[in-house]
């Protein structure tokens, strides 16, 4: 809630035995690090905005699982978030991004050039390419817990360094709540418009008060550079377009990512970011390089091999629905897109991406083919 | 509106944003500070209210209605003894501008002292939801002498089932929006120690929510008993679903007569209930439980949330002064179909939901009718109300049933002022 240290202090007239979540029945990465022991060493403290412990795990309290995917089940308010609540945010950041320690630093790569390949994905099989991050403005709250104010002033911000981009990258902001029926529906046509959360997981945490005020979407001409206002996070980027070119999706998302980073810095901001924990992001998960970057891909036959799980893992890659997050597969067709957010560079995991779905589409031909993949299968990167 | 001017301050020194709303549009111009760990009330200082001010032209509740820029500049800074805001107490009237059958609140208290310290937009807000009534002059009257009640026995031809609800908070811990859990868990420990207390046709057993048995879960839905995690935006956006299912629960006698929820939209929300047209007994029983619940906590040093302005207290300022929906499920297949059945219920001061509850809509001709007010009249004067009404749309229904004519009746009279 908006300089939510409401109740911390009543909070305290009460032990933490008393205020300690019953997690009995919980499976998120928060449930399993968060014992009575680290919630009384850690409740009494809170951001410089008023970010509470209680704030932290709310989400992951009310969300004792999910169906596909092992949760988080924290969030952050603020940047300082995970100074302040270290003790319980870097165990779980360690469980979630592959052992990732404390005093390891996050390396930062968005020169498009340092691609190999990734211009050659089989469009027979590779039917659109996408990359993704997100960015945050340092000094505004985060999502959960900013006020109407400033997520105002960050959609104002956004609003007027996006204005600035041209080119290719030339385009226009519809704010959610001013939209006309035709924009929205051009929005919906295209698969950019977003709507209000449904997931339990964003609205337990408080991302989706106010809604839709100071919400919108912005994208070029061209329709393959989108930017998400203050959905989950400040900004949401988005580079995509049909077929197998990542090279291209990637270069554009680098350069439009730069771009848009300096015009922001021209007016005294910046991205949150820090050497250990690379961009600032709200949910954890995020860390590092905020990037999935991946493809809807036809892959019935290699999908049903028995191998396929094991493939994946070994590629670091992860599969989901075409619908998102939430879905199961339709069709055959899959989302392929990398695991891993912190511990390597944008490049690194683009890198994955482009060289994992290659092969996968190699072993599909095979299978198609009624031809053994065995020989194809990959080593543990 | 307010007019827009920024102040630069250089380098590392922590600067003014200032924000203005134009009609219609948002006109901002900011600097940022370069440093992080500016404090909370630092931050607030430097927003403005009116930088903060909802986006309110969509919405239709009695919130929207009410807040106007000044009002929200006054208050937006406050808070109760508890900490809560009045940020917080407006949030589920910004995120949820209508609702398609009723005019919703658009707020909830967090507490007791939120009708207090918000006084300035609750009252206006009271006034509107409770026809005029205006807690800063007048009283409110609790009644519950069930013995009072006449021609409390209905048809039971078209009288499906009578029931009687209303809420209770106990004074000292804050409401659902707000609580701690260690405040739900305590709320919960309160009731179900004073509930063990009751005898005879009152005594029951309880059901923690974390706990029941399977079975015991499917009986309680079969009994209509159980309560789910709320799916209402409504109460969801006020944050009463915080930490499901902990520290909620079902308590009910051994009849299936009188049943407490706990912790859910209210500390505690008692039903008195049966098959049939009994409403007298009903409401009997109603009185009787709720007394007795009441003498049992006051033995251990508690006491309800109440006061001579707003009567008991509760989550919701639609439910304050009585709390109390005293309702049937009725077959009314004639009466329903004409055109005057809406005009009857509003001069009746009725209203009718769905057989599911107030967010649905009526199935086949079985309406859920009962009172539409709920302050500044007393639980007697409600129920017998319902029960003068419930009679005059059953008489309506035979009239028509024999070919006959109805009539509207005249509006009946608002408290008394």
């Amino acid at each position: 809630m908006p300089f939510g240290n409401t109740h911390n202090q009543l909070k305290m007239n009460y032990s933490a035995e008393q205020e300690y979540p019953d997690l009995s029945k919980h499976n998120n990465h928060m449930a399993k690090v968060l014992t009575p022991e680290m919630y009384a060493s850690l409740r009494d403290k809170q951001t410089p905005s008023g970010f509470t412990l209680d704030d932290v795990i709310q989400t992951g309290v009310d969300n004792p699982g999910h169906p596909f995917i092992m949760t988080v089940g924290c969030v952050a308010g603020d940047e300082e978030t995970y100074e302040v609540f270290k003790d319980l945010l870097d165990p779980i950041i360690e469980d979630r991004h592959g052992g990732y320690k404390p005093t390891d630093k996050h390396k930062t790569d968005l020169n498009p050039d340092n691609l190999q390949g990734g211009d050659d994905l089989d469009p027979n099989y590779v039917l659109s390419s996408r990359v993704r991050t997100g960015r945050s403005i340092r000094g505004f709250c985060l999502p959960p817990h900013c006020s109407r104010g400033e997520r105002r002033g960050i959609e104002s911000l956004s609003v007027e360094a996006l204005g600035v981009l041209d080119g290719d990258l030339n385009g226009k902001y519809y704010a959610l709540k001013d939209m006309t029926d035709e924009e929205q529906q051009q929005l919906i046509d295209d698969h950019f418009l977003f709507d209000k959360p449904v997931s339990p997981l964003l609205l337990a945490s408080g991302m989706a008060r106010d809604w839709p005020d100071g919400r919108g979407i912005w994208h070029n001409d061209n329709k393959t550079f989108l930017v998400w206002v203050n959905e989950e996070d400040h900004l949401r980027v988005i580079s995509m377009q049909k077929g197998g070119n990542m090279k291209e999706v990637f270069n554009r998302f680098c350069t439009g990512l730069t771009k848009i980073e300096e015009l922001f810095k021209e007016k005294g901001h910046e991205f949150m970011w820090n050497e250990h924990l690379g961009y600032v992001l709200t949910c954890p998960s995020n860390l590092g390089t905020g990037l999935r970057g991946g493809v809807h891909v036809k892959l019935p036959n290699v999908s049903k091999h028995e191998k396929f799980s094991e493939i994946l893992k070994r590629l670091r890659l992860q599969k989901r629905g075409t619908g998102g997050v939430d879905t199961a597969a339709v069709g055959g067709v899959f989302d392929i897109s990398n695991a891993d957010r912190l511990g390597f560079s944008e490049v690194e995991l683009v890198q994955m991406v482009v060289d994992g779905v290659k092969l996968l589409v190699e072993m599909e031909k095979r299978l198609e083919a009624g031809q053994s993949i065995d020989d194809l299968m990959p080593e543990q990167k | 509106m307010a007019s827009m001017f920024t102040r630069m301050l250089s380098g590392r020194n922590t600067a003014v944003i200032m924000a203005s709303l134009g009609a219609g549009t948002l006109v901002s111009s900011y600097v940022m500070m370069t440093e992080s760990g500016v404090s909370a009330g630092e931050k607030k200082k430097l927003y403005p209210p009116s930088a903060d001010f909802p986006d309110l032209r969509k919405h239709n509740n009695c919130m929207a209605a009410t807040l106007t820029p000044t009002i929200y500049g006054s208050l937006r800074d406050k808070l109760t003894p508890n900490n809560w805001s009045l940020d917080q107490c407006i949030q589920t009237g910004v995120d949820n501008p209508g609702h398609p059958f009723i005019k919703t609140v658009g707020m909830v208290a967090g507490d007791e002292e939120s009708y207090e310290v918000f006084a300035g937009i609750f009252n206006p807000v009271i006034k509107d939801r409770h026809n005029g009534y205006d807690p800063t002059t007048m009283k409110h009257p609790t009644d519950l002498d069930s013995s009072k009640i006449t021609s409390g026995m209905f048809d039971e031809n078209y009288v499906l089932s009578s029931r009687v609800r209303t809420g209770r908070s106990i004074r000292g811990l804050s409401l659902p929006p707000a609580c701690t859990r260690a405040e739900r868990r305590e709320v919960e420990r309160v009731v179900v120690q004073a509930l063990s207390g009751l005898k005879e046709d009152l005594a029951g057993k309880y059901y923690s929510l974390t706990e029941m048995t399977e079975q015991e879960q499917q009986q309680l839905i079969d009994d209509h008993f159980l309560f789910d995690k709320p799916v209402s935006p409504l109460l969801t956006c006020a944050g009463m679903a915080r930490d499901w299912p902990d520290a909620r629960g079902i308590w009910h006698n051994n009849e299936k007569t009188f049943l407490i929820w706990i912790n859910e939209e209210d500390h505690s929300r008692v039903i008195s209930m049966e098959k049939g047209g009994n409403m007298k007994r009903v409401f009997e029983r109603f009185c009787r439980g709720l007394k007795e619940v009441e003498r049992l906590i006051q033995e251990r040093g508690w006491e309800f949330m109440w006061n001579e302005h707003l009567g008991y207290i509760l989550t919701c300022p639609s439910n304050l002064g009585t709390g109390l929906r005293a309702g049937v499920h009725v077959r009314l297949p004639l009466l329903s179909k004409d055109l005057r059945f809406n005009k009857i219920l509003d001069n009746l001061r009725l209203q009718k939901r769905g057989t599911g509850g107030v967010d649905t809509a009526a199935v086949g001709d079985t309406f859920d009718i009962s009172n539409l007010d709920r302050l500044g009249k007393s639980e007697v004067e409600l129920v017998q109300c319902v029960i003068d009404g419930v009679n005059y749309l059953i008489d309506c229904e035979k009239n028509l049933e024999k070919g006959q004519d109805i009539t509207v009746p005249p509006p009946v009279t608002q408290f008394r002022k």
